[in-house]
């Protein structure tokens, strides 16, 4: 990989070189927006101090001759530790992990109701998101339900109008399946170009989790519905939104979309629905209706608000597209990724998510020179159909600029596109479904940036 | 286990279902039970595009102006055109999209932004949304008569209806004829998953798994300004402490090539809300929606909070009146609404505007 990428703003970071005063007159001047006063304050500090040309080992032997970790035993080794159940009956996650957390993207809303907070992908391992790490995306707030109060209703081209309540709904037959759900907004502010810094902003309205439920099948059948003439069906919940969705009766026969009350082994969390959330694999997280009150079948589609004004992909001759609900074959490498420091040369272990809204993910291939050149990676077991898979590449980093992506290729021959493909069809106003190979620039300094590349 | 959905399937095959589907409620006994009319009533609200669903009733531009000033325009603005707290609703479509049913603003890029009347085909869609989920903070309380009041506002402010007009479930398809955008969607794609539209079923984009001198050498065309650096917060405190990669301190400058990570010394502990979390003035803030329309340091639909504070020093007592009753006129034509709060609660967030509204 040869260049500078073109851009002439990779700069070898002579930030550092500055002391104090001068970093603060730089930013300063940065201010009033003096590009070259900056230019030239680099390069005169840069000039006066010699690079360091060998890398420092990334855990050198201290000088006394050892490790203080290893020499000194710490408390935790010479005392007594903590007992049983001392956390409250829960237990949480280390107080050392506190910075994995979901976040909003500052300035995206005006309000906390309806928004969104994104999971972070970066800080990540395998397939399965923590519940308490799941993205959210609430439309007019979330609530904590009391599942003895909660109805589910079947109504519209039906035998018999039905309720259900939850104890019904977990006497039944119950499936357990592993799915992503991935909101139709994902990566829609890079759309045009590089609007946010790391994978949490681009990619975090994103997360995989094994749901518990009864098909929604066997509930239209103990309605008696009409299957045949009922081509549509309208999912509402019971929030104040009473967020409602068509899907479509063909993918509900099939077998794969389901009632879910549970989720990792407990029931649904809250921001996620509790206690009755419907589960549509491989179609973009509005249609999983949260807090879901009412089913309804019909003969036509219901064109409500999220599939009539939003949710709803603009195309470059005026025209909309309406009901896109498929999340097409897409991945992402979550490390190393954007606002990462990659502490030094050598090895690394490129890590990343595939999925696909069509089925399995086949194959993921993975360039560091910007998609000229592509190695495959090794997937993951499991590999399930519509859920996360995780792949792996090994990478020697030899401390030049470089160039991350990675390409899925799902079961069905799909292979995931480049911004250049996706724009030439949908240009850069559809806000939804961006489903294009995403790029990190790995620089000298070892920090990394989003970017698109031509 | 009685039945699986593959069984379902087979039996669709075999072209059996009415007569099996009939039986199916045998199948789980004890399981459900017929839902009453009246409960049915109660929550079969939706409209479909061909009105299906649309309770009869009416409502005049007229009428529909009053409500949106006392319930709807604190967000959405007098004419449904800001765009302070949600996408503005109003604007942009013109009397050539209401005769064409194509709004000719979708085709320019120099537009600047998209109004729900820009995009939205189906008038039901309107209806149906603000009878189920406005006003936002009070979703469902409006009548019947009210929707179609505040629909007929919004069609008149969009020069579909004039001022004199009385929507109704008479005459709503008439007016359906003349909706700008009415023939602006497309159902020809493959991203339905299903037959139903009878749609495309190939993908748009046809991208090949090249492996060796694919694409020609990269250029980065797009990447974040600098002065972008530290907008999303310091990004070495939304990485995790150890791995391979650590989060860059985007509170100083690019760290030198080859330089040694610093260890970051402030481990910020993850503490549940408690009790006195949910008691802080933001929190309540938050929870009452305040912010939707007041912000700290700048005019958003209402003023700043730190504007209150220097207008009204101290003076708890009395900002704790206005959070409760409401009131108009002082800082604007928009009127804010009495909030549903408790006095103590309404007394802890004017004590925190009262004392400057800092942080």
């Amino acid at each position: 990989m040869q260049g500078d990428f073109g851009s002439g703003r990779v700069q070898k970071a002579p930030e550092s070189f500055l002391d104090q005063k001068g970093i603060k007159t730089v930013f300063e001047e940065a201010k009033k927006g003096r590009r070259d006063f900056i230019r030239n304050a680099f390069a005169a500090a840069a000039a006066g101090v010699a690079v360091p040309a060998a890398i420092a080992q990334g855990n050198p032997v201290p000088s006394e001759g050892g490790d203080v970790n290893i020499l000194k035993l710490p408390e935790h080794s010479t005392n007594l530790g903590q007992g049983v159940a001392s956390d409250g009956g829960y237990g949480k996650p280390s107080k050392f992990e506190g910075n994995v957390q979901r976040r909003q993207s500052p300035g995206l809303t005006q309000t906390t109701q309806a928004s969104v907070s994104f999971a972070p992908l970066q800080s990540l391992f395998g397939i399965v998101t923590p519940s308490g790490l799941h993205f959210e995306r609430h439309h007019q707030g979330w609530w904590d339900i009391d599942p003895s109060k909660h109805r589910l209703m079947i109504n519209g081209m039906v035998n018999a109008s039905k309720v259900f309540t939850l104890d019904e709904i977990m006497r039944l037959p119950s499936v357990s399946r592993f799915h992503f759900i991935e909101c139709g907004a994902n990566t829609a502010v890079d759309w045009g170009n590089v609007a946010v810094p790391t994978v949490q902003y681009t990619h975090g309205m994103l997360s995989c989790s094994e749901f518990t439920g009864v098909p929604l099948i066997t509930l239209l059948e103990l309605a008696g519905a009409d299957l045949k003439n009922g081509k549509f069906v309208l999912a509402e919940g019971a929030d104040g939104s009473s967020m409602t969705r068509t899907i479509p009766m063909s993918l509900i026969l099939s077998g794969e979309v389901f009632v879910a009350y549970g989720q990792n082994g407990e029931m649904l969390r809250p921001e996620q629905g509790y206690p009755l959330r419907l589960i549509v694999p491989g179609v973009q997280g509005v249609s999983w209706v949260k807090y879901l009150r009412r089913i309804k079948v019909g003969d036509m589609p219901f064109a409500t608000k999220d599939e009539a004004v939003h949710y709803i992909d603009l195309l470059p001759g005026g025209q909309h597209r309406q009901y896109t609900s498929i999340q097409e074959c897409k991945s992402v490498v979550t490390t190393p990724s954007g606002g990462q420091v990659l502490l030094d040369k050598g090895f690394y272990n490129i890590t990343g998510l595939a999925w696909s809204g069509r089925g399995k993910v086949k194959k993921v291939d993975v360039s560091v020179d910007g998609g000229r050149n592509w190695r495959t990676a090794r997937i993951e077991q499991p590999v399930m159909s519509k859920a996360l898979t995780r792949f792996n590449l090994d990478w020697v980093w030899d401390g030049k600029p470089a160039i991350i992506q990675s390409r899925a290729t799902d079961e069905t021959g799909f292979v995931q596109p480049t911004y250049q493909q996706l724009r030439s069809v949908r240009g850069t106003r559809s806000i939804y479904h961006n489903n294009a190979i995403q790029s990190w620039l790995v620089q000298e300094s070892g920090e990394v940036k989003n970017v698109q590349v031509s | 286990m009685f039945r699986f959905p593959k069984t379902a399937i087979a039996c669709m095959l075999l072209a059996l279902c009415s007569t099996s589907f009939a039986q199916g409620a045998t199948n789980f006994p004890g399981v459900g039970r017929d839902a009453t009319p009246k409960e049915v009533a109660a929550w079969d609200i939706d409209v479909r595009p061909d009105f299906k669903g649309l309770p009869p009733g009416s409502g005049t531009v007229a009428k529909g102006q009053d409500i949106w000033e006392a319930k709807c325009a604190q967000c959405h603005g007098f004419f449904g055109e800001s765009g302070e707290v949600f996408s503005p609703l109003i604007g942009g479509v013109t009397q050539d999209d209401i005769k064409s049913g194509n709004v000719a603003n979708l085709r320019t890029t120099t537009f600047p932004g998209r109004t729900t009347f820009m995009k939205v085909a189906t008038l039901s869609t309107v209806w149906d949304f603000i009878n189920r989920a406005m006003p936002w903070n009070a979703p469902k309380s409006l009548s019947t008569d009210d929707v179609y009041a505040v629909t007929a506002f919004m069609l008149n402010l969009s020069g579909i209806v004039p001022d004199d007009f009385t929507l109704s479930d008479k005459n709503i398809r008439e007016v359906q004829n003349r909706m700008p955008n009415r023939n602006g969607m497309t159902t020809e794609h493959s991203l339905w998953p299903g037959k139903e539209f009878r749609g495309v079923s190939k993908p748009d984009t046809h991208n090949v798994a090249c492996m060796k001198d694919c694409a020609p050498e990269p250029k980065v065309a797009s990447m974040l300004p600098d002065f972008a650096r530290n907008a999303h917060g310091n990004l070495a405190e939304q990485n995790r402490l150890v791995g391979a990669q650590h989060g860059a301190d985007t509170t100083r400058p690019e760290r030198k090539v080859g330089a040694p990570i610093e260890p970051v010394t402030n481990v910020p502990a993850s503490s549940p809300k408690t009790e006195a979390d949910t008691k802080q003035p933001t929190a309540l803030m938050q929870k009452y929606i305040c912010t939707t329309c007041h912000a700290v340091d700048r005019k958003i639909v209402g003023p700043a909070f730190m504007d209150v504070a220097k207008k009204y020093p101290g003076q708890v007592d009395y900002i704790t009146k206005k959070i409760q009753s409401g009131g108009s006129g002082i800082w604007g034509p928009v009127p804010m609404p009495a909030q549903k709060l408790t006095e103590a609660e309404a007394r802890t967030i004017a004590t925190w505007i009262a004392g400057g509204a800092g942080k």
